[in-house]
């Protein structure tokens, strides 16, 4: 197994000249956007990812894709140092962020752990060419963070596996060209134990894909029903019945990447002006509250706790490369992500009050609106009681949750009534 | 501190440790506490020996840090003394030194004094009736033959009875500026002030036409903002460096709390509720320590952000701390709040710090002002 969090291959460049380079590379051709009002990029719309491929495809032929991901496979092979001095000369263009989470830093980083080698060679540099996205198909209709309960089957018949059930909550999945689906293979063994990890070609005979509509009108998210679907032996990633390592590496790539802290992600741009930081200067303006120093503290303290989030991230990335935290302390940045977001969107309902509920032709109401999907950024990627959980059980060492499946043979064990 | 751990500073944290688990325990200071002293002279004497008043100062004024980086030193020593809650002038002493080196001329002597450990100076910045503000004095500082003649009251100066010097902000000719006012001079008054630390005394105290020589003002009219900003900055990383120690050392032993101390036949640590009450105090640690790093590396770097990570660490660090420390005690029971306890040592010194130079809305609203500039600029 690759160990992704050990420090890549050396350079001659330092990091400034890379910097140096990068800068006149992405002003000769990348197109430039303004930052604070960057082009949308709804991933629930097929063309911002057609955008994405063409865009990623001149980064790979201009020399600045996957910085941190091995030569080998297509990548840099370069120090996170690299990939922030790229991310910062690139904030004034557009990049294809959208490739990010989850194709690199969750889909691309989990081969690099535990693929075969032809799936390396195959996958990670398509993704990083701009031909492959990627998704997880992980969680399913019967539940969400019980994920090595899932019941999605892959039966062996002949020298094929075919798989029959139901995933949901995969991000853009209409969009991907395969995604990492976890099957039972076993079912007379305890619930880790009869997982394996199939890499499913998402435009295939037998899957059924719906989109899923959420509060605030996106329909990025996708369900995907099995029938039938006949795979060979070379898409399985890992060992059969060896399929929860592998899940476990794509939760600690995941709870890394939800909070920004993945090397993985390249630029730092924002997704749309949705997705823009709240500039609370403007906000206090246009509210007519730019001299209220109760409005103003409150803002400030939003920032304040925006800016630590930050220092967080970059606190425990090297915190778990020296060895000072233990990798379950990505949990730390997951938590801290979704407080920040509640911290934000409930500073901003009180700050733009009536006219954040009710249209008045200031453009407040999109930030009521967002506020009533403030909790997706505590369920996606794990809900923040899973993290707690991790927190308190993998970084603090207290006693697991008593779990009444433990082991006990899957068939066995007790599943949602009706 | 810093990413890679420097040897020099590996045997300095080492030696300071042991100097502080030696003669600043939690049990001396209810000794102190209980004899009503707030530091001895003599230990006071020994840790300037150790170089914790050098490292501010630059070598050709007699000072000297352990890394290369003597404001990253200074805050390794409030760390540790954090550990323990120790007692001594650390914080007024570094401030006055960290605004003196900037504009050494005619302070040579007193640096030199400061460094050895003879004397102990402290800042007085704070006035009646006021909050925090240190560019508005009403104290006055006016023009005489021979020098200045100061007026006027501070309080909230800490170490004032145990100082030699004051470092006095006044209002000059219609400007900010700074003298260092022996606490001996004719007309000064030093009235002890109540805190709620175990040890640490402030004053209130009053100038009656105090005169200085012309030689006690330190720094230019056009200096002094900047050297006001310097000193509050110092002021503002060694509180939130000692609170990290301090939330350290709580944890620390409030975690071991919840594996060894059992209810139903269950260690507490095992129940969820208590569970994610620890996984948020971990994070909130880990969050401190994260702004207070960035804070410290940005004010040794000199750096044009230095002012803003100074207010979003105090703000950050003095909104959590008190609130953390309260749940360690709540995770210990009744016994947390018995005086017996060390807990209430920890919380009192965390709450001291949340709310001297700078409460954390002070600096909410320092950080929206500077967020402003920024945007405008």
């Amino acid at each position: 197994m690759t160990d992704t969090a050990s420090a890549p291959t050396e350079t001659t460049e330092s990091v400034e000249e890379f910097a140096t380079r990068a800068r006149s590379w992405l002003a000769e051709n990348m197109p430039s956007i303004d930052p604070a009002n960057p082009p949308e990029h709804d991933r629930g719309e097929e063309e911002p990812w057609q955008r994405a491929k063409e865009l990623q495809k001149k980064l790979y032929e201009g020399g600045f894709a996957g910085i941190c991901f091995p030569r080998e496979y297509g990548g840099l092979g370069l120090p996170i140092a690299y990939q922030k001095a790229f991310n910062n000369e690139s904030r004034c263009y557009e990049i294809p962020v959208i490739l990010n989470t989850p194709t690199f830093t969750i889909c691309a980083a989990t081969i690099l752990d535990t693929g075969s080698e032809e799936q390396k060679q195959q996958h990670i540099s398509a993704a990083l060419r701009g031909d492959e996205v990627l998704v997880q198909l992980l969680s399913e209709p019967s539940g969400g963070s019980d994920l090595a309960g899932v019941i999605t089957r892959a039966d062996r018949k002949g020298d094929k596996w075919v798989i029959n059930g139901a995933k949901t909550w995969s991000t853009s999945a209409f969009a991907a060209d395969y995604g990492l689906m976890l099957a039972r293979t076993d079912w007379d063994v305890p619930k880790h134990e009869g997982l394996t990890m199939f890499l499913v070609p998402i435009n295939s005979e037998g899957i059924t894909l719906r989109r899923i509509k959420q509060v605030n009108g996106s329909v990025e998210f996708c369900e995907e029903f099995f029938d039938n679907l006949e795979l060979g032996d070379d898409a399985v990633v890992g060992e059969v019945n060896g399929g929860w390592h592998v899940a476990s590496r794509q939760l600690y790539h995941e709870r890394r990447a939800v909070g920004g802290g993945s090397e993985f992600a390249s630029g730092i741009g924002a997704e749309g002006k949705s997705d823009v930081p709240i500039d609370y200067v403007a906000l206090l303006e246009a509210t007519g509250q730019a001299e209220s120093e109760r409005a103003q503290e409150a803002a400030g303290r939003a920032l304040v706790h925006r800016a630590v989030r930050e220092q967080l991230i970059d606190h425990v990335y090297h915190g778990v490369l020296d060895g000072s935290l233990p990798p379950a302390a990505g949990s730390i940045i997951r938590v801290t992500h979704a407080e920040v977001h509640h911290l934000e969107f409930d500073t901003v309902l009180s700050l733009t009050g009536s006219t954040g509920v009710v249209d008045a032709g200031d453009d407040m109401i999109r930030f009521g609106e967002r506020y009533l999907s403030r909790q997706a950024a505590a369920l996606g990627g794990g809900t923040t009681e899973i993290a707690r959980n991790i927190i308190g059980e993998r970084v603090l060492g207290f006693p697991r949750e008593h779990a009444a499946d433990r082991g006990v043979p899957f068939n066995q064990v007790k599943r949602n009534k009706g | 501190m810093s990413d890679a751990p420097n040897p020099e500073r590996l045997l300095f944290a080492s030696t300071t440790q042991s100097f502080l688990e030696k003669g600043a325990s939690l049990g001396r200071l209810r000794e102190l506490h209980e004899a009503g002293t707030s530091f001895e002279m003599d230990w006071w004497q020994r840790a300037a020996e150790l170089g914790w008043t050098s490292l501010l100062v630059p070598e050709e004024l007699g000072g000297g840090n352990v890394s290369g980086d003597g404001v990253a030193d200074l805050a390794l020593v409030a760390e540790l003394a954090g550990h323990t809650v120790a007692p001594g002038p650390l914080h007024p002493v570094s401030v006055v030194l960290a605004g003196l080196a900037e504009v050494p001329e005619n302070h040579e002597p007193t640096i030199e004094s400061l460094i050895s450990g003879e004397i102990v100076a402290s800042w007085a910045v704070y006035e009646p009736g006021k909050q925090w503000s240190p560019l508005n004095a009403a104290v006055t500082a006016t023009r005489t033959d021979t020098g200045y003649r100061i007026d006027g009251v501070k309080d909230r100066v800490e170490a004032a009875a145990d100082s030699a010097v004051l470092l006095v902000v006044a209002q000059c000719d219609g400007a900010v500026r700074q003298f260092l006012v022996p606490t001996d001079a004719a007309g000064v008054t030093v009235e002890s002030q109540r805190s709620i630390d175990m040890v640490k005394t402030y004053a209130r105290v009053q100038f009656d036409g105090v005169e200085v020589d012309a030689s006690a003002v330190v720094g230019s009219a056009e200096q002094t903002p900047a050297l006001i900003e310097r000193q509050s900055q110092i002021a503002v990383i060694l509180q939130c460096a000692e609170i990290v120690g301090i939330l350290d050392t709580v944890l620390d032993f409030t975690i071991q709390w919840g594996f060894d101390r059992h209810s139903f036949g269950r260690p507490i640590g095992s129940y969820q509720a208590l569970k994610h009450k620890y996984a948020d105090l971990k994070i909130w640690f880990e969050s401190c320590r994260a702004t207070t790093n960035a804070a410290v590396a940005e004010v040794a770097a000199r750096s044009a952000g230095a002012e803003m990570a100074v207010s979003v660490a105090k703000s950050y660090v003095g909104e959590h701390a008190p609130g953390m420390l309260q749940d360690c005690i709540q995770l210990h029971g009744g016994i947390g709040v018995t005086w017996e306890h060390d807990l209430h040592i920890f919380l009192r010194r965390a709450t001291l710090y949340r709310s001297l130079f700078g409460t954390p809305e002070d600096h909410n609203l320092r950080v929206y002002a500077l967020t402003k500039n920024l945007e405008n600029a």
